[in-house]
């Protein structure tokens, strides 16, 4: 949809809030950066120190599962408002793709 | 191209048709083609139905009749009742919820033009030696072992028209989520607008296990591969659950717009506020979830194990329950209304026995102990030949008499039209009811003919005279059609003098940046509350009249779809033709360049100037 292009001064307090705002979202992004890292570091390890296989792949998998919301929320804006809709559709996207594999696992593959 | 609407020759039309981006024009082109194939499928239909008119008919061989099965069924779903509905939502859509255009008009030319390149390659087997003979559903272990180069025309046909479906379905999504006008919640979209989310969202769902299958497929045949073969390790039931996976909402894709489009029809001519509007919503978006749970109900007999047949069984009997409030609802919104008996209406009408009808048999076949006895018997024909004759093909036909003023400015004859309804009905019942006896007597479906001794001519005898009727309605529809084109009587806007949505307060001929001001909604039924309150305008508007934005026609969709076409035959042709390969690659590198321009070469579009547009208003009214 168009609309005229209007030019847009912001006040001061305007541009203070959305200083505010960026300096927050940033120690977010850091934060969870780190984390992030050290969650791959976990997942290394398990598999270096060499522990039981039904051991390490659940965890692998936990571990996974978790860099991805991580990384929608905090990299993909997720988090922000107005992302409802796109956060339906993954959700039912993710869950669907859950019941249909499971489904493949349990009576096609394990029958 | 100018503001203003010039007589044009007809190789500039032509030109402009085939570079538009305009949400209406591609409507035109999708109502045309789809109405091409639906001609070409009811062709097939009309073959099957002579060749099984009496018993040992020699009318076709069993080889051709396989191939005409499987061609009609392919047809009508993917190419005629599928375009068709994309017509009407890109005809409708858009301006119902007060937007200029969809998301991505470059997207949605492109879209048909994969859809048609894709429809035309897979109709082209018929001349390069023999169409797919494996049925709709292609089951592997029958696709696998057919001759010849049919099934291959099947998959590659289907991937190509398939991903223009995946792109229409995302475009309408992204249109729906952000372009509603100001005031137009989501508890505000009218109900066809809202059957046009879900089942974009279902198409969004829904197409990738289908393209995952066809590819398997495709590797199959044409590349070495050995995803459904047993013997090397494959799985042919894979393909049976991918293509349910995508099967059963596809039906679901089919049936939520026609169920849209009959909720604007019972309000707008029983003159009344649809009846429960959010339990309407809300039992389509239920539908729309329990759609992707129930598709192993298609293969009861192929050996799941109880324990899957009865999880199946009693999720699929689930969604009769949403639909069973639809049909409530539609029944309170006439009760009581105002009903003026016009084509479409009685479209409508006739739909819920025959829909209903439908519904019954198909809850008989969820219970699967039955389903033993009635799966690929001529009952599964009855069944869906109900819902989708009497869900999705009436609602097609009421909609090309509803919204034919709206596309189109000339109102289709009442009269004709009746006579098609009558014809198209009283045929349809009668090819179709009488099926549901000869499956339960024991007819197993897509059989190429049957013995004198086995009592069942008669009944088939029915059957065959019920198709012609249906074929004499839709011969005066298109007879209508013609006299209708002929004539050329502008009709206005709001030619139903009951409109009650957005789409029908615009002037006609609709400007091509359909809101001179972006409009305000202030309710459901935007239209009938600005004439409650005498507003002649029909409109209340959101902004202030200046320059509209608009972008710029293209050839790129099409030459991009070409593309696509012409790497099917390189496929196609592997390994049997020495320049398989090289076609191939110059397909892909036709598709490739041409996204290349695309993204290369910068279009802004263009802007329609406030002048102009004040300017064509004093033609328009
Ligand atoms: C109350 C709703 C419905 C129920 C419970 C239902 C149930 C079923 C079941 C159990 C089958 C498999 C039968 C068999 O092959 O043995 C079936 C087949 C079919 N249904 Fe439905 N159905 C419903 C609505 C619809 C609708 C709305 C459509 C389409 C608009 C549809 C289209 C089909 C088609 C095309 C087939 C046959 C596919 C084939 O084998 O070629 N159904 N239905
Ligand atoms: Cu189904």
């Amino acid at each position: 949809m168009s609309h005229d292009a209007h030019v847009y001064s912001k006040s001061q307090t305007e541009y203070e809030y959305t200083r505010r705002v960026r300096r927050e979202a940033m120690r977010g992004q850091v934060t969870t950066f780190a984390i992030m890292i050290f969650l791959t570091l976990i997942a290394f390890s398990a598999v270096a120190a060499g522990f039981s296989e039904y051991f390490i792949v659940p965890i692998l998998l936990l571990l996974a599962a978790i860099q991805v919301v991580l990384q929608l929320y905090y990299f993909m804006h997720m988090s922000e408002k107005n992302h409802g809709m796109a956060a339906f559709f993954l959700y039912s996207g993710a869950i669907l793709g859950f019941t249909l594999f499971l489904t493949f696992l349990t009576i096609v593959w394990w029958n | 191209m100018s503001s203003i609407a010039k007589k044009k020759g007809f190789g500039a039309s032509l030109w402009d048709y085939l570079t538009t981006v305009d949400h209406k024009k591609i409507a035109i082109l999708y109502l045309a083609a789809g109405g091409l194939f639906f001609v070409i499928g009811g062709i097939e239909a009309m073959l099957i139905r002579i060749q099984l008119a009496k018993p040992d008919n020699d009318f076709v061989s069993a080889g051709l009749f396989n191939e005409i099965i499987t061609m009609h069924g392919t047809t009508m779903i993917f190419l005629a009742a599928m375009p068709l509905l994309f017509a009407f939502m890109n005809a409708v859509m858009p301006l119902q919820i007060g937007a200029r255009d969809v998301a991505f008009p470059f997207l949605n030319a492109l879209g048909f033009w994969l859809f048609l390149f894709g429809g035309l390659f897979l109709n082209l087997s018929w001349f390069m030696g023999g169409a797919p003979d494996a049925g709709w559903t292609s089951y592997a272990s029958l696709s696998l072992a057919s001759e010849g180069h049919g099934v291959d025309f099947y998959a590659l046909g289907l991937q190509v028209s398939g991903a223009g479906t995946y792109i229409a379905g995302i475009n309408f999504l992204v249109t729906i989520i952000n372009m509603r006008a100001p005031g137009m919640t989501y508890m505000r979209m009218p109900l066809f607008t809202w059957t046009t989310f879900v089942a974009s969202a279902l198409i969004l769902f829904a197409f990738p296990p289908l393209t995952v299958g066809l590819f398997f497929l495709i590797f199959d045949r044409m590349f070495g591969g050995n995803f459904f073969d047993h013997t090397m390790g494959g799985n042919t039931i894979i393909w049976e659950h991918l293509f349910w996976i995508f099967g059963h909402p596809e039906v679901y894709i089919l049936i939520l717009p026609a169920f849209g489009i009959f909720s604007e029809i019972f309000s707008l001519f029983s003159r009344k506020r649809l009846f429960g509007y959010s339990s309407m919503v809300f039992a389509t978006v239920l539908i729309g979830f329990l759609g992707f749970m129930v598709w192993a109900h298609h293969m009861f007999t192929v050996g799941l194990g109880p324990t899957a047949n009865a999880i199946f069984s009693v999720a699929t009997m689930a969604i009769a329950v949403p639909t069973g409030m639809k049909i409530f609802n539609w029944l309170l919104t006439i009760w009581g209304g105002s009903i003026k008996v016009t084509v479409p209406m009685l479209y409508a009408l006739g739909f819920i026995p025959s829909f209903v009808a439908g519904g019954v048999t198909g809850i008989m076949q969820a219970a699967a102990p039955l389903d033993y006895q009635l799966h690929d018997s001529y009952f599964i024909v009855a069944h869906f030949h109900y819902v989708i004759v009497g869900g999705v093909v009436l609602a097609i036909l009421a909609a090309v008499h509803l919204y034919w003023p709206l596309m189109f400015n000339q109102m289709l004859s009442e009269k004709l039209g009746k006579w098609t309804f009558w014809f198209f009905f009283i045929g349809f019942h009668c090819t179709f009811f009488i099926q549901h006896f000869l499956g339960l007597m024991g007819m197993p479906r897509r059989v190429f003919t049957f013995g004198a001794d086995q009592g069942w001519d008669t009944f088939n005898l029915i059957s065959s005279l019920g198709a012609i009727l249906m074929a004499i309605g839709v011969i005066i529809l298109v007879v209508n059609v013609i006299i209708t084109i002929v004539k050329n009587e502008k009709v206005g806007n709001d030619p139903w003098g009951d409109g009650r949505t957005l789409e029908w307060a615009i002037p006609q001929p609709i400007p091509f940046y359909n809101f001179k001001q972006t409009p305000l909604v202030r309710g459901l039924d935007t239209f009938w509350i600005e004439k409650q309150e005498g507003n002649k305008e029909g409109m209340t508007y959101a902004e202030p009249l200046s320059d509209i934005h608009m972008p710029n026609g293209s050839i790129i969709p099409l030459v991009m779809s070409f593309g696509l076409f012409v790497a099917s035959f390189g496929a196609l042709y592997n390994g049997e033709k020495d320049w398989a390969i090289p076609v191939l690659v110059l397909g892909l590198a036709i598709t490739f360049a041409s996204m290349a321009i695309r993204s290369i070469k910068d279009d802004h579009g263009f802007h329609v100037h406030k002048e102009d547009i004040l300017k064509n208003e004093g033609g328009n009214k």
